[in-house]
């Protein structure tokens, strides 16, 4: 027997040569048959779900589509055109309802003339929003900036026109407006406001400088953040002072969309630094303030917005002192802004509790004093875990600016609703239109910024676990 | 301080203004000030504003005559009857749209979070655009939507639509001739015909259904009843002792269900069947008899459940999801049954998941209710807040009145839920 051993190279005839090639899989567990067994008709309870299912679609799908698209008319300029016994056919939705109330629903009954400035708002908001949601795009900080300190100045002056012809500061609050007056008119002022102003800033900034040692900070960086603050507050102010040649266009005329998303805005933007204020509050090592802020967060929690909405409709003119006026919308915003504010603070309570304790006693072992620390170590990583519960928050506000039209103030719902008793348009299928296009509308934003907010979570999580 | 310490010797006491007690002490003290001079500031311009507008403050207006008429009411009431009576109608109405609410709601939730996790795409489909369009549209739009759209376009009376078993065989019967089983159809239509007149309607004025007539003897029915739904209590509690002493299982769910059955049947067959349904019948161009429910409540309760139910759904389906596999498998391995798993295993586990925000969403739908003010139902917030409001002008009282009792619910359902959530909490060993 020739046992001589295989040259080498040549494989073994005992091992096979190249890989066997897999099997089909048995045909009950691959392709569609397997499929609809396992996800349509596995069992006779399945089979059930299934058709009911079916049946679910069979009576939803087919009339919606049928009554917004198939049906639906889509040009005329009267109620006529949508009227099934004048065209002699089932009418569905009757879109030139929309399209004949379009500007109403976007400006509500802003001036015509005017209206460049809404577009304009609505432009500079979609400019520096869109880079501040794509995580790609630098300069974060810059944009986040001007998003929430630029953008509501510049918007406020160019919805309301600005130019307030502001009279007095602090000064004129303690007697002294006679004096300051003086000054500004004999600087070539109207008012005596920027005299006023700039002595107030001096003064706070000595105040402050004096009061710096009681606070272990020195008298230069004291006097030094008390004027950045005043010039920042300056710029604001002349912002909303100077006359900029725009109309003033009062709140009562804005309506639809627009109060829609100014109200929405305004909410984020002022719930944001209030909530985490309140937030840090509600954490604070000292008992006052963290007794103050639990029961200002929970109390705007356990109530209705709507009574918040009352509250700051009927209640907030009798708080205030007799000579101030507020504006209709200012008291929605404002109850909308400190509602937003303590939902803010829990979320943001949430991101903070979320920071491990070794990142404060790492922070303290470096000798961060409590403002540096929260600045610089704890709120930046407890801010970004808690983007997506801000999102959250922003649709429910948006959700709940709807409430408004309760206080009379004319939302996208609320013109909508004024818009059905139009008798030009009163038509069977009018209101079912309306709904139609406020429904589509609203369900765009939310779900955008829910599937935003989900696609953010994935991402964060992604990045944690690195 | 430290070096004091350090040294062992006594640490030296001395007064510095950046000693972080003392400035915490300034901090809280200057805070102090400014909330109390705040208050003081609000008290004062709010009396001078009352003073000069003339609106009278105190809470004697409750005890006026409201003068108004409230189109639901629990309690016998009339314009006759002071602005507290309208209250506790406006409270009742509050509480009874939310509690059925809570309870449709958590039904329709709990059904559409299991159906997110069904096998069946087609569920598991409709399932998940339910959930996306009712968390995404507005709860007003939908009561708006449900109110204006739906309900208000309804026929009349004359043309009500009618609910029970006769109606939808007769809808079956017309799908059946519809695709083609014309045979199918009329024997479901004839055996329609064998049921009496529909005792549930619906048009644009609202939702008309039986009313539950009382007679001699109904009380006896109820006290069976309640002896009923005690001996269960009783009985869950003694078969769970059992069943953790011995291991033995003991019927439940079936027994409970033949006790609430049977005993009231027997107490009714005993007093002659006290309790009769007076079924509404159209009289005219309006039915007479039943309890007519008013359309308002119908879209507020429906919006209310149906957006809720979404945000539960999705509660429940987070819940169910955060049970790891493990214990699935673990419990597959031990031979239990898929039913029994998801009952012993997997709801318990879950449950501690979904309770706390299951508390919050009952709560949102208690604070929601007050949206019904927006369509004319005669809650709490509408009553108060809206009519009494608008008459006494009394704006302070009564805006504080309406948050202290939202207040209220908020505290207690939150009391009772955390107690309920210690109870459910794992006990770690």
């Amino acid at each position: 027997m020739d046992v001589s051993a295989p040259p080498a190279g040549t494989p073994a005839s005992f091992v096979s040569p190249g890989m066997i090639a897999p099997e089909p899989a048995p045909i009950s567990t691959r392709g569609p048959i397997a499929w609809s067994r396992a996800h349509l008709f596995g069992s006779p309870f399945q089979i059930i779900l299934t058709l009911f299912g079916l049946a679910v679609i069979y009576v939803v799908v087919p009339p919606v589509l049928r009554f917004f698209i198939f049906d639906a008319v889509f040009t005329g300029t009267g109620r006529n055109a949508c009227l099934p016994e004048v065209i002699g056919r089932p009418v569905g939705a009757c879109w030139p309802f929309i399209g004949a109330k379009f500007n109403q629903i976007v400006y509500g009954f802003y001036p015509e003339a005017e209206r460049w400035r809404v577009n304009l708002v609505y432009l500079i908001g979609v400019v520096l929003l869109a880079p501040l949601m794509i995580q790609k795009v630098p300069y974060k900080r810059l944009n986040a900036l001007l998003f929430f300190g630029a953008y509501p100045v510049a918007a406020y002056v160019l919805l309301t026109g600005g130019n307030l012809q502001l009279r007095g500061f602090l000064l004129s609050w303690v007697g002294l407006g006679p004096l300051v007056t003086t000054i500004g008119q004999a600087i070539g002022f109207s008012t005596g406001f920027w005299p006023d102003y700039v002595i107030s800033a001096l003064l706070v900034a000595a105040i402050a400088a004096a009061a710096a040692p009681v606070f272990a900070g020195s008298r230069k960086g004291a006097a030094k953040t008390a004027l950045g603050a005043f010039v920042i507050l300056g710029v604001v102010l002349a912002a909303v002072d100077i006359n900029f040649g725009l109309p003033w266009v009062e709140t009562r005329v804005w309506g639809g969309m627009l109060v829609t998303l100014v109200i929405a805005v305004t909410g984020i933007v002022a719930s944001l630094p209030l909530g985490i204020l309140l937030a840090l509050g509600r954490r604070s090592q000292m008992p006052l303030v963290r007794i103050a802020s639990t029961l200002f967060i929970e109390f705007w929690r356990g109530v209705p917005l709507i009574t918040v909405l009352f509250f700051a409709t009927y209640m907030l003119p009798l708080f205030l002192p007799g000579r101030f006026t507020i504006d209709g919308l200012l008291r929605a915003l404002v109850g909308v802004a400190l509602f937003a504010s303590a939902y803010m603070a829990e979320v943001v309570r949430g991101g903070l509790q979320a920071i491990p304790k070794g990142q404060y006693e790492g922070a303290q072992a470096l000798g961060l004093p409590g403002g540096l620390m929260m600045r610089l170590v704890v709120l930046p990583q407890a801010l970004k875990l808690v983007i997506p519960g801000i999102v959250n928050n922003f649709i429910g506000l948006f959700k709940d600016t709807t409430l408004v039209l309760i206080v009379s103030i004319f939302d996208l719902l609320g013109v909508l609703r004024a818009a059905f008793t139009d008798p030009a348009w009163a038509t069977p299928t009018t209101v079912v239109t309306g709904f139609g296009f406020a429904g589509l509308f609203y369900f765009v934003f939310c779900f955008g910024m829910s599937r935003y907010s989900m696609a953010l979570e994935k991402r964060l999580d992604r990045n944690r676990r690195h | 301080m430290t070096d004091a310490s350090l040294r062992g010797g006594e640490p030296t006491r001395r007064w510095s203004w950046t000693d972080p007690k003392l400035r915490s002490l300034v901090l809280q003290g200057l805070l102090g000030i400014f909330l109390i001079g705040m208050a003081w500031a609000i008290l004062a311009n709010a009396q001078a504003n009352l003073a000069r507008q003339g609106i009278a403050s105190g809470f004697g207006f409750l005890d006026n005559s409201a003068g108004f008429g409230i189109s639901q009411t629990l309690i016998p009431y009339s314009e006759s009857m002071s602005y507290g009576r309208a209250f506790l109608v406006g409270l009742l109405n509050t509480l009874l749209v939310a509690f059925l609410g809570i309870i449709i709601a958590t039904i329709i939730g709990f059904l559409v979070g299991v159906a997110r996790l069904s096998d069946n795409v087609v569920i598991k489909a409709l399932a998940s655009a339910y959930v996306e369009v009712t968390r995404n549209l507005p709860p007003l739009f939908q009561i708006m939507f449900w109110y204006i759209a739906v309900l208000a376009a309804l026929p009349n009376p004359r043309q009500s639509l009618g609910f029970g078993i006769q109606p939808l065989l007769n809808a079956l019967g017309d799908g059946a001739a519809a695709i083609g089983l014309a045979p199918l159809g009329a024997a479901l239509k004839g055996f329609a015909a064998s049921f009496g007149t529909p005792g549930v309607f619906l048009n644009n004025r609202g939702l008309v259904i039986p009313r539950p007539l009382f007679e001699a003897g109904s009380d006896v029915v109820g006290l069976a009843l309640v002896a009923a739904i005690v001996l269960i209590f009783v009985l869950a509690r003694w078969a769970k002792r059992r069943r953790v002493a011995t291991g033995q299982q003991f019927p439940v769910f079936w027994t409970s269900l033949a006790l609430l059955i049977v005993l009231p049947l027997i107490a009714g067959a005993a007093t002659g069947f006290p309790v009769a349904f007076e079924k509404p019948e159209l009289k005219g161009f309006n039915f007479a008899g039943g309890i007519r429910v008013i359309p308002e409540f119908v879209a507020l309760l429906l919006a209310l459940s149906i957006y809720t139910a979404g945000f539960i759904a999705e509660i429940v389906r987070a819940g169910i999801v955060s049970v790891s596999k493990g214990q699935t498998e673990a419990a597959a391995s031990l031979g239990l049954k898929p039913g029994l798993t998801m009952r012993l295993v997997v709801i318990p586990q879950a449950m501690r998941v979904i309770i706390p925000p299951l508390t919050s969403q009952y709560l949102n739908l208690t604070k929601n209710s007050t949206l019904g003010v927006a369509v004319g139902y005669p809650d709490l917030f509408a009553i108060f807040a809206g009519t009494t409001l608008n008459q006494t002008g009394q704006a302070i009282e009564i805006i504080a009145i309406t948050m202290a009792v939202y207040l209220t619910i908020s505290i207690l359902t939150t009391i009772v839920m955390n107690w309920y959530n210690r109870r459910v909490a794992l006990v770690e060993r």
